[in-house]
């Protein structure tokens, strides 16, 4: 164990400990959805992503088609393709290819938002390290979610149903606060899939949120186009 | 349909879109247009999801509804993303003890 994997990893800790609280919620959510303690902790495994799985979590248990797991986790998860180009761009020489098909599975917002903040270039074994800690916390999270979630009070396992949606709102809430453009956006987004959820009930859960998510990203962009994307 | 097929798409989705850029793309998306709109596609994502959705979250619309309340209140002010997340939890566990 080499002292860039530590370094990587105690870079990590932090996210660890976020991603355990709401991994915690998500294997909550995904028992509750009908899903088994095994199931819900192979999601979180393969998939390290938590707007992805709890969307597809919910296609599950409504018996959706594999088109719609598909297109929802393409639309919510194609910011990562942005992160990914983003990083390419700062990766050392060590880097070959099957170094960076490894370290593709870990892109994640928040492991982005460190990498990126480094100075210099990114070496495999600071990347793994830091993924490394971050999935430990993620898959633990998840599992003893599900596992006490069946034995947790009901008040307080059917509270935790809200963890993951608390974080969304801290993400979306802050950056909302200082731009009009990302307000406008969050803000025809949530009346579109309210118009949805009220109104037209012939639409899926899954493709109303991505046609509300789609219209509104596509409003921000013609009225607020981004001349530089920061990091 | 079994949920190993499910599971397996939702992780093979999800490894291509990060996968395809880290090991093969090199040149910069040029369109003003297509950037803007990958700029805003997260939060749009999040807000949808989230709203109406965060109502029902707890299975009881009071406890959900003070739980969002106070997420909202906190993410405002700046919180980090762990502390929001659980004040909403226990702010609707500490509601559903009084109703």
């Amino acid at each position: 164990m080499n002292n860039k994997f530590l370094k990587g990893m105690s870079h990590g800790i932090p996210i660890a400990l976020g991603y355990f609280s709401v991994s915690f919620g998500f294997g909550i959510k995904a028992v509750m959805s009908g899903l088994s303690v095994a199931e819900s902790s192979v999601i979180s495994l393969t998939n390290l992503t938590s707007a992805g799985q709890a969307a597809g979590v919910d296609i599950i248990a409504a018996g959706g088609s594999l088109l719609e797991m598909i297109i929802v986790q393409l639309t919510i998860n194609i910011r990562y393709s942005l992160m990914s180009l983003s990083l390419s761009q700062k990766l050392d020489k060590k880097f070959t290819m099957p170094h960076r098909l490894l370290a593709s599975y870990g892109i994640t917002d928040e492991i982005f938002a460190v990498c990126s903040a480094q100075t210099g270039l990114l070496t495999p074994a600071y990347m793994y390290g830091m993924i490394f800690i971050a999935a430990v916390g993620w898959v633990l999270g998840t599992f003893l979610g599900a596992s006490a979630g069946e034995f947790l009070p009901q008040s307080i396992s059917s509270a935790m149903g809200i963890v993951l949606y608390g974080m969304f709102l801290a993400i979306i809430i802050p950056p909302a606060k200082k731009e009009k453009s990302v307000l406008f956006v969050i803000s025809l987004a949530a009346l579109l899939s309210i118009i949805f959820y009220y109104f037209i009930d012939s639409v899926s859960a899954g493709f109303a949120m991505i046609i509300s998510a789609i219209i509104s990203a596509a409003a921000g962009a013609f009225f607020f186009p981004v001349k530089e994307i920061k990091n | 349909m079994s949920i190993g097929i499910y599971i397996a798409v939702m992780a093979g989705v999800t490894y291509i879109i990060r996968m395809i850029p880290l090991t093969f793309f090199t040149k910069k998306i040029k369109s003003e247009f297509v950037r803007s709109f990958l700029h805003y596609i997260p939060y749009a994502v999040l807000s949808a999801m989230t709203l109406p959705a965060i109502f029902y979250s707890t299975g009881n619309t009071i406890t959900s509804a003070v739980g969002t309340l106070v997420a909202v209140l906190l993410a405002y002010f700046g919180c980090p993303l762990i502390v929001v997340a659980l004040a909403a939890s226990l702010a609707a566990v500490i509601t559903g003890n009084f109703i």
